[in-house]
C-alpha cells in the first residue's frame, strides 16, 4: 500500500548519541504543547492552567508520579508490540484488539485454575496472554503473507471485533454471579495478581516491560536477526535475493508483536483491575502505536516517549476534573505531536550518524 | 416475522448504510488521486460533532449540513498539508488525523452531549401513495438518501467523463506523467482531498443530524475504515461502492433483523457483524484487487524540477 522504505532508511539509532535523543523528544514537546495550549485557549480554557496543573500533580507529588509510571507500564508493551512487526515493513494497528484477547485468554487461565500457588498461576496466565495476543495477530499476518488483505486495514477492523469478543465473554459465560449492578469477572484468586511495589499501584509489569525493552534492543543491535529484519523492512527484494525466509520473518514478527501486546491485556488485569471488565483499554494500543511512530522504533526513545506520553494521559484526568473537558480531549495533543514529527520541520530533522 | 417488521429492517439500512456511501464515494476520488485516507474516522466525527453543534445553535439542519461538510474538507486540508506539502508518509498521518478527530470532536461535542436537535423532513417515497399507514411510515426519507445515488452517478461523471477526472485519475496512476502533461499535481490532490472531505462531511451529517440524531463520543465507531474496506472492496470505481454499501446496510440489517425475530444471539456479537463481513469481502477480492489499484497509491509525490 505505501513504501516505508523512506521511512526506514531513517532508522539511524543504531549509532545515536543519546543526548541528541533527549533534546530532540523533548523539543518536539514543547511544540506540540504550545499548539495544544492555543487550541485550548480558543475552546474558553486557561492553558497555563491545564498544563501547570498537570506537570505539578505528576511530576511533583509522589502519587501522581506512581501513577504515571503505572500508566506507562501498558504503553511500553503496545509500543514494541508495534515496533517489531515494524522492522520488518509491517504496520501494526491492532496492538489494540491484541491486548484484549491477550486479557480475556489471561483470565480465563486466571479463572480457571484459580487455587494454584502463585509461582505457577502467574507463568499460566502470561503464557495464555502471550498466545492470545499472538493467535489475534497471526490472522491479518497471514492474510498479509498471502496478499489477501493489507495488514493496516485488517487490524483496524480486528480492534473492533476483539472489545466485542470480550464483552461477550464478560456479559455471558465469564460474568460474576451475584453481582448484579457491575458487568466483570469474579475477582481473581490473590496468586494470580501481579505483586506491587512500594505500597503504590506499580507492579512488577514495569520490570517485565523493561525487560522486554532491552530484549528488543538487544536482538536488534547485536543478533542476526536483527539484521536480517532490517534488510527484509529495508529492501524485501534484496533481502529475498540473499535467501531471508520473508515470509517468516513477517509472521514472527508481527505474532511476537501480537504476543506482546497480548501480554500487556495480562499485566492490566493481573496488576491493575485483578478481574476482567469490558472496555477495560483507554486506548493502550493506539497510543502505543504513537509512541512507536514517535521514536522511530528506537528503545530509548520508546522508554522516554511511554513517560512523556503517560505524563500527558495523566493530564487527561486533570483536564477532566479542573477544566471540565472530556477525557478524549487529550487526543488532541496526542495528534498534534504526531503531527509535529511528521511534518519535520527542520529543525527536529534527525542528522546524519 | 411479520412483513412489517422486515420492511423496519430494510429501512433502517438504507438509513445507516446512506452515511457510508457518502463517505466511501469520497474515498473513492481520494485514492483515484493517489492518497489514503485512513483519518477518514477523524473526518467523520469531527464533522458529525461541528453539524451537530450548529443545528442546535441555529435550529437549522441545512446549516448544520453545511458546516459538517467544511468541517470535513478543512480537516482534510490539515491531512493534506501533511502527505502533500510536508511528503509525510499518508497511514501514519492518517492515523494522527484519526487520533486528531477523537479530541477535536470530544472538545466540540462536550456541550451538547443529549441534546436534542431539529432534523430534516422526511418524504414518502413517490408512488407509494396508496399503501396503509404504517407501511408508508417505512418509505420515509430525507433528501440525503434521495441524493446520494445521483451523488454517485456524479462522482462516476466526474472521475470518467470530464478531463478534471481525468487529470485526477492520472495524478494517481504516475503523478510525474501527468506533471509532464501539464497537471498540478499537488493543487490536484489538495482539491480532491477538498471534496473527498466534504463527502465524508455529508455522510458524517447524515449520521448525526438525521439518522441517529444524538451526538456522543466515537459516535462512528469505525465507519471511516469501513469506508477505506469498502473502497478496495468497490475497485476503486463509485458505482460499486453502491453495492458496497448496500452491502454493509445489508449487514447492520441482518444484525437487526435477528434482534427483532427474538434469536437470543449477544449483541456484542452482533455488533462485530459489520466488521467481519468487511474483512471476509476483502479475503474474498483478495487475489484480484491489485489490477485495478491506482498504481502510485500511497506513494508520495517529489516533485519535478
Amino acid at each position: 500500500m505505501t513504501t516505508l522504505t523512506q521511512i526506514h532508511s531513517k532508522i539511524t539509532w543504531i549509532n545515536k548519541k543519546p543526548v541528541q535523543e533527549v533534546l530532540r523528544y523533548l523539543a518536539i514537546f514543547l511544540v506540540a504543547f504550545i499548539l495544544f495550549g492555543i487550541i485550548l485557549w480558543l475552546a474558553g480554557k486557561n492553558p497555563i492552567e491545564a498544563i501547570y496543573d498537570t506537570l505539578v500533580y505528576t511530576l511533583g507529588t509522589p502519587g501522581g508520579f506512581s501513577e504515571v509510571i503505572v500508566k506507562m507500564i501498558p504503553l511500553l508493551f503496545t509500543a514494541i508490540a508495534v515496533a517489531l512487526p515494524s522492522r520488518v515493513g509491517l504496520i501494526n494497528v491492532g496492538a489494540e484488539g491484541q491486548l484484549y484477547i491477550g486479557a480475556l485468554t489471561a483470565a480465563s487461565a486466571a479463572l480457571a485454575l484459580p487455587d494454584l500457588p502463585a509461582w505457577a498461576l502467574l507463568p499460566l496466565m502470561a503464557g495464555a496472554g502471550l498466545l492470545g495476543g499472538a493467535l489475534w495477530a497471526f490472522i491479518p499476518v497471514w492474510l498479509r503473507a498471502r496478499g489477501l488483505v493489507n495488514e493496516t486495514i485488517s487490524t483496524l477492523l480486528m480492534n473492533y471485533i476483539a472489545p466485542a469478543i470480550v464483552s461477550f465473554f464478560v456479559y455471558g459465560p465469564l460474568r460474576a454471579t451475584g453481582v448484579a449492578s457491575a458487568p466483570q469477572t469474579p475477582d481473581f484468586s490473590l496468586s494470580a495478581r501481579l505483586p506491587a511495589f512500594f505500597g503504590t499501584r506499580i507492579h512488577l509489569g514495569l520490570i517485565i516491560g523493561l525487560l522486554i525493552l532491552g530484549i528488543y534492543w538487544y536482538v536488534m543491535k547485536y543478533t542476526r536477526w536483527g539484521l536480517e529484519m532490517r534488510a527484509v523492512g529495508g529492501n524485501p527484494q534484496s533481502a529475498r535475493r540473499n535467501g531471508i525466509p520473508i515470509s517468516l520473518y513477517l509472521i514472527l514478527a508481527m505474532c511476537i508483536g501480537g504476543a506482546i501486546a497480548g501480554l500487556a491485556g495480562m499485566s492490566e488485569i493481573s496488576g491493575i483491575h485483578a478481574r476482567l471488565r469490558p472496555n477495560f483499554s483507554p486506548g493502550f494500543g493506539y497510543t502505543g502505536f504513537l509512541i512507536n511512530w514517535l521514536a522511530f522504533g528506537d528503545p530509548l526513545g520508546i522508554l522516554l516517549m511511554s513517560f512523556i506520553i503517560a505524563i500527558i494521559t495523566s493530564g487527561g484526568d486533570i483536564l477532566q476534573l479542573s477544566q471540565g473537558l472530556p477525557y478524549a480531549v487529550l487526543n488532541i495533543l496526542l495528534a498534534i505531536t504526531l503531527y509535529v514529527v511528521l511534518a519535520k520541520p527542520s529543525f527536529f530533522e534527525r542528522k546524519k550518524a | 416475522m411479520s412483513l412489517l417488521a422486515l420492511l423496519g429492517v430494510l429501512s433502517s439500512a438504507i438509513y445507516s448504510g446512506t452515511s457510508l456511501l457518502y463517505t466511501t464515494l469520497g474515498e473513492v476520488i481520494g485514492e483515484r488521486a493517489g492518497i489514503v485516507n485512513l483519518g477518514l474516522e477523524g473526518v467523520m466525527l469531527i464533522s458529525a460533532a461541528s453539524g451537530f453543534a450548529i443545528t442546535h445553535i441555529t435550529g437549522n439542519p441545512y446549516l448544520g449540513i453545511l458546516a459538517a461538510m467544511i468541517a470535513g474538507g478543512l480537516t482534510n486540508m490539515l491531512f493534506g498539508y501533511l502527505v502533500i506539502t510536508r511528503k509525510a508518509n499518508q497511514l501514519a498521518s492518517g492515523l494522527a488525523t484519526m487520533f486528531f478527530g477523537f479530541g477535536l470532536s470530544a472538545l466540540i461535542g462536550a456541550s451538547y452531549v443529549g441534546a436534542k436537535i431539529e432534523s430534516l423532513p422526511r418524504f414518502l417515497f413517490p408512488g407509494l401513495g396508496y399503501l396503509p399507514v404504517q407501511y408508508t411510515s417505512q418509505f420515509k426519507f430525507d433528501f440525503l438518501i434521495y441524493l446520494v445515488v445521483p451523488v454517485a452517478l456524479g462522482v462516476w461523471f466526474l472521475l470518467y467523463r470530464t478531463r478534471w477526472g481525468l487529470g485526477l485519475r492520472a495524478v494517481g496512476e504516475n503523478a510525474d506523467t501527468a506533471y509532464a502533461a501539464g497537471r498540478n499535481p499537488h493543487l490536484i490532490r489538495y482539491i480532491t482531498l477538498f471534496l473527498a472531505g466534504m463527502l465524508a462531511g455529508l455522510g458524517a451529517a447524515h449520521l448525526s443530524i438525521v439518522y441517529t440524531r444524538t451526538w456522543k463520543e466515537f459516535m462512528t465507531a469505525g465507519r471511516g475504515f469501513i469506508a477505506v474496506a469498502l473502497v478496495i472492496f468497490s475497485k476503486w470505481h463509485p458505482l460499486r461502492a453502491i453495492a458496497g454499501a448496500l452491502l454493509f446496510g445489508g449487514a447492520v440489517a441482518f444484525q437487526l433483523l435477528l434482534q427483532a425475530s427474538g434469536v437470543k444471539v449477544s449483541p456484542f456479537l452482533l455488533d462485530s457483524i459489520p466488521y467481519a463481513l468487511t474483512l471476509l469481502v476483502l479475503m474474498a477480492w483478495g487475489g484480484t484487487r491489485k489490477h485495478s489499484a491506482p498504481a502510485s497509491l500511497g506513494r508520495v509525490y517529489h516533485g519535478s524540477e
